[in-house]
C-alpha cells in the first residue's frame, strides 16, 4: 500500500510542479510536507522533551510514509519503556507512551501490560473529568488492539459511557468536568474518541438509545460548523480560555478524529451531509503546508482519520495546471484523489460551463464528459474549447460516481469550480507616433513597429501635441483590454511623467497637450526618452518599448515654479546610512581641587579653636551646676537634648528629608523643652532667692 | 595734627580696653562667641572669592548661618546685659532660652538650604 502511494505521489509531484497556488485550489498531501515534516519535527539532543510530541512526530512521520530514524525510535523506546514500567507516571504520559508504542512496537514485558492495563481500569473506575475518562479508557483500548486481549473488557461500560454523555451539552459540546460550565467544542472531539473507546472495551452491546443521543449530539454539533466562502468548513471555538486557546485547526481536527472514530465502531449511519465532510478536507487541505509542528500534525492526522472514514470519504478534485496556453495548445487535465493522494473510486468528470470571470452569463460551451486515461489517472479533453480566447475563466465541473452505492461513501461535493487563466498571443499592430500643430493636422507622422529594434526621433515645442495609437487584437480577433498600458516621458535629468493609454474597442490612443502640461513638466526642455509599456498576466508577449526621443522645447519656468523633485543619483543612497549623531551631554561644573576645599575646611575650623581657647582665656567654670541630684540630671539631660537636636540636624543633611527630620524634630523639641524649663527656672529660682537675699 | 590723632585713636583704644575689662565673663563669652562666627563668615567669603560661587546655596547657608547666630548672640547679649533699663524684668535664662530656640530653628533651615 505504502509503494503504490509513493509511485502516485510522485506522478502527482510531477504534474504539481506546473501547478499555481489558487486560492481555492485544495492540494492534497505532497513532497513538500513530507521536507517539512522532518525539518519541524527534528529533536533536540536526539529525544524530544514530551511523549505527546513523541507521538505527534512519529505519527505524522508514519502518515507521510516517512522512515523513521533509528536514534528517534530508541530514544523514543527508552522513554516509554520506563514511562509504562513507572507507577507513578502520569494519566497523560501513560496514554502518550503506549500510542507511541503504538506506531513503534517497542519490545514491551507482558507483566508490564498488566500492570499498566490494572491501573487505568481503576482510574475509569474513579475517574470523574473528561480528560481522565480519555486517557484511562484510551489506553485501554490501545493495549487490547496491541496484545490482542480479546478479554480485556470494562467492568461497567454503560455507566462509563453514561458518565462522558452526561457531561455533554444541549448544543453538542462537551465540559471538562462537571464543575466547570465551559463547554468547548475541542472537548466534544475527545469526548467522541473515548466514546468510541467504551464502545470497543464493551463486552456486550451498549444500550442503544445511549448511542442514538451520541449520535445526535453529533449533529447539533455540525450546526455550529463554520464556513468561508470558497467552501470549507471548519469548527472554531466561541470561548477564547485563558490558559490553552484551541484555534480552529486544532479543533476541527479533534472533532475529525473523534467522529471517524465513532463512526467506525457504531453501526448505522450518521446522516451528515457530505457536503460538510468535503468542506472539512477542503479546509484541511486549503492550510497548504503549516509552519509549527503541532499544526502539521493536526493537519495530517485528521487527513488520515479521513482517508478512509465510514461516514463519507471526501474525493478532491484538482487541476495539475490552472494557467493554459493557447499558443502551446494546452488541454484541460483533471485529477481526481483523496485528501492522501490515493487513488479515487470509477467516476466520470464532467465539464459543466466555463464562464468568464466575474460574470455569471451562459457558459461558453456545452457540457462535455472528459476521457480517463488509466496510465496516468487524469481525465482529459482533446483540446480547449473553440470559443475560450485569452482571460480568466471559471471551469465548472462535476463528478459522477460510476457506481451507485458509492455516493453514500465518497463525498464528491456537487461541483467544483476552478478558476483557469487562459493565456495566449496577443496582436500589436497599426502603432503610429505623431506630432500634432494644434488644429493644423500632423506635421511628421511615424510607423513604429513595436517588435523591432528601431527608434524614432521626434521634436515638439510646447504648442504642439503628441498622438500615439495604436491596436490590440487576440487571436481570436477580440477587442483586448490590457491591466497596463503605460506611456512614459523621462527627462535628462531623470524626471519621469507616466500617463495611460486610453481604449475603445481595440484601438489604443492617448494624446498629449503640451501646453496643459508645461507646469507638470516643470518648464524643463531638453531630451525625453518615449517608452510605452503594455502587459497583462494572460498576455504571452507584454512588453516594454523603447519607442525613442522627443525633443521638447518648454518656455522659461517663472519666478515661483516647482522645481522638480531631486532626483537620487543612486537609488542605493536613499537607502544608505544616515550621518552618525554625536549626542552633547551637558559639561558638569567645574569644581575646585579637592587639596583647596579642604584647606579652608581646616581654617573654617580655626575660629572654633579660637574660640575655646579664648573662653579658656577668660576663666570660664561650671561654678554654678547644679549639685543636687534632680537639677543636676535635669542640667545634664538638657545638655544631651541639644546635642541630639544637633546630631539629628547632620543626619538631615547626610540622609534623611525634612518630613522625617520634622517628626523626630517634634518628638526631641517637645522634651528639651520640658527639660529646658525645668533647669533655666530652677537656675533663675535659685538666683533671684540670691538676689533677694 | 597726625600725631594728635594717632595719640587721640591710641587713647581712645586704651580707655575701650580698660572699660572692657569690667564687662561681666558671661559678657565677654558672649563677644567671644560673636567674634568666632563672625571669622567663620569671613573665611567663606575668602573661599567663596577664591572658588567661584558654585553651588551658591551653600554658600549663602554657610555665610548667613554664622551672620545668623552672631546677631542672635547680640540679641542675647542685649538681653542679658544688666546695664540695659528696657530688659530689667526679663530674666536672663529666659533670654537664653530664646537664644538656644532661636538657634536650633535657624539651623535647621539652614541644614535644609545647604543642599
Amino acid at each position: 500500500m505504502a509503494r503504490s502511494l509513493e509511485g502516485f505521489l510522485v506522478l502527482i509531484v510531477a504534474a504539481l510542479i506546473y501547478s499555481s497556488a489558487v486560492a481555492s485550489v485544495f492540494q492534497p498531501i505532497s513532497d513538500s510536507h513530507r521536507s517539512v515534516a522532518l525539518e519541524l519535527f527534528t529533536p533536540l539532543e536526539g529525544s524530544f522533551s514530551s511523549l505527546a510530541e513523541t507521538y505527534e512526530a512519529l505519527r505524522t512521520f508514519e502518515v507521510l510514509g516517512i522512515d523513521k530514524k533509528t536514534d528517534i525510535n530508541t530514544a523514543a523506546c527508552q522513554s516509554v519503556l520506563e514511562t509504562l514500567g513507572s507507577s507513578s507516571s502520569a494519566l497523560k504520559d501513560l496514554f502518550y507512551a503506549l500510542k507511541v508504542n503504538g506506531i513503534l512496537k517497542c519490545e514491551i514485558k507482558k507483566d508490564v501490560f498488566e500492570g499498566v492495563t490494572s491501573r487505568l481500569q481503576a482510574t475509569v473506575s474513579s475517574a470523574g473529568a473528561l480528560l481522565d475518562f480519555y486517557y484511562s479508557v484510551g489506553g485501554l483500548v490501545i493495549i487490547k488492539d496491541q496484545t490482542s486481549k480479546d478479554d480485556l473488557y470494562l467492568a461497567d461500560a454503560e455507566g462509563v459511557f453514561g458518565s462522558i454523555k452526561a457531561l455533554s451539552q444541549s448544543d453538542g459540546r462537551w465540559r471538562y468536568n462537571s464543575n466547570n460550565p465551559e463547554s468547548s467544542t475541542f472537548a466534544a472531539g475527545l469526548a467522541l474518541e473515548a466514546l468510541a473507546a467504551v464502545v470497543s472495551l464493551s463486552s456486550s452491546e451498549i444500550d442503544q438509545s445511549l448511542i442514538g443521543a451520541t449520535k445526535n449530539d453529533i449533529l447539533k454539533l455540525f450546526d455550529s460548523i463554520e464556513k468561508y466562502d470558497d467552501g470549507a468548513f471548519y469548527f472554531d471555538e466561541k470561548l477564547v480560555d485563558a490558559h490553552e486557546h484551541q484555534g480552529p485547526l486544532s479543533t476541527t481536527s479533534s472533532v475529525v478524529r473523534g467522529l471517524t472514530v465513532f463512526a467506525a465502531v457504531t453501526s448505522g449511519s450518521l446522516n451528515l451531509p457530505s457536503a460538510k465532510i468535503l468542506g472539512l478536507a477542503r479546509f484541511l487541505l486549503g492550510i497548504g503546508i503549516p509552519g509549527d509542528a503541532k499544526d502539521l500534525f493536526n493537519q495530517v492526522d485528521s487527513l488520515a482519520s479521513l482517508e478512509s472514514n465510514s461516514v463519507s470519504i471526501p474525493l478532491i478534485l484538482l487541476l495539475p495546471a490552472t494557467v493554459l496556453s493557447l499558443t502551446k495548445k494546452d488541454s484541460v487535465k483533471v485529477k481526481v484523489n483523496t485528501v492522501l493522494g490515493s487513488n479515487a473510486p470509477p467516476l466520470t468528470v464532467k465539464l459543466v460551463g466555463v464562464f468568464r470571470s466575474g460574470s455569471k452569463d451562459t457558459s461558453l460551451v456545452e457540457g462535455q464528459e472528459l476521457k480517463f486515461n488509466p496510465e496516468s489517472a487524469v481525465y482529459a479533453l482533446d483540446a480547449l474549447p473553440k470559443s475560450v480566447d485569452v482571460g480568466k475563466y471559471t471551469f465548472v465541473f462535476e463528478m459522477v460516481l460510476h457506481d451507485p452505492d458509492h455516493s453514500y461513501l465518497y463525498a464528491t461535493g456537487g461541483q467544483t469550480q476552478i478558476p483557469i487563466f487562459v493565456t495566449g498571443l496577443v496582436k500589436v499592430d497599426s502603432a503610429e507616433i505623431a506630432v500634432l500643430d494644434s488644429d493644423l493636422g500632423s506635421t511628421e507622422t511615424k510607423k513604429i513597429d513595436l517588435t523591432g529594434e528601431n527608434t524614432v526621433s521626434l521634436s515638439a515645442n510646447h504648442l504642439q501635441k503628441l498622438r500615439l495609437s495604436f491596436q490590440l487584437s487576440t487571436s481570436l480577433g477580440h477587442a483586448f483590454k490590457p491591466h497596463q498600458a503605460i506611456l512614459k516621458l523621462t527627462h535628462e535629468s531623470k524626471v519621469e511623467h507616466s500617463f495611460v493609454v486610453g481604449s475603445s474597442g481595440k484601438h489604443f490612443e492617448i494624446n498629449l497637450d503640451f501646453l496643459g502640461l508645461v507646469e507638470k513638466f516643470f518648464y524643463l526642455s531638453g531630451k525625453y526618452n518615449v517608452q510605452l509599456t503594455v502587459g497583462d498576466a494572460v498576455m504571452e508577449n507584454s512588453f516594454l518599448k523603447a519607442i525613442g526621443h522627443l525633443d521638447l522645447d518648454l518656455p522659461e519656468p517663472p519666478e515661483k515654479a516647482a522645481q522638480p523633485p531631486p532626483q537620487l543619483l543612486d537609488q542605493k543612497l536613499r537607502y544608505g546610512p544616515k550621518a552618525e549623531i554625536t549626542h552633547i551631554f551637558r559639561v558638569p561644573e567645574k569644581l575646585p581641587p579637592k587639596e583647596l576645599s579642604h584647606a579652608f575646611l581646616g581654617l573654617t575650623l580655626l575660629p572654633l579653636l579660637g574660640f575655646l581657647i579664648g573662653l579658656l582665656h577668660l576663666g570660664v567654670n561650671l561654678k554654678n551646676f547644679p549639685s543636687s541630684s534632680v537639677p543636676a540630671m535635669f542640667a545634664v539631660l538638657f545638655h544631651l537634648g541639644i546635642a541630639a537636636v544637633l546630631l539629628l540636624y547632620a543626619l538631615f543633611w547626610l540622609k534623611w528629608d525634612l518630613f522625617t527630620t520634622l517628626k523626630a524634630l517634634g518628638f526631641l523639641g517637645a522634651f528639651l523643652m520640658f527639660v529646658g524649663h525645668r533647669i533655666l527656672s530652677h537656675l533663675a529660682s535659685i538666683s533671684s532667692k540670691l538676689k533677694s537675699a | 595734627m597726625a600725631r594728635t590723632t594717632s595719640s587721640d585713636a591710641q587713647a581712645l583704644f586704651h580707655s575701650l580696653r580698660s572699660a572692657y575689662t569690667s564687662t561681666p565673663t558671661s559678657l565677654k563669652i558672649i563677644d567671644l562667641y560673636v567674634c568666632f562666627a563672625v571669622f567663620t563668615a569671613i573665611i567663606q567669603v575668602v573661599y567663596m572669592a577664591v572658588v567661584g560661587s558654585f553651588p551658591f546655596n551653600s554658600f549663602l547657608s554657610g555665610v548667613l548661618s554664622c551672620v545668623g547666630t552672631a546677631v542672635l548672640a547680640v540679641c542675647l547679649r542685649i538681653q542679658v546685659n544688666k546695664e540695659n533699663k528696657e530688659f530689667k524684668d526679663l530674666a536672663p535664662e529666659r533670654a537664653f532660652a530664646d537664644f538656644v530656640l532661636c538657634n536650633l530653628v535657624l539651623h535647621l533651615v539652614i541644614m535644609n538650604f545647604l543642599g
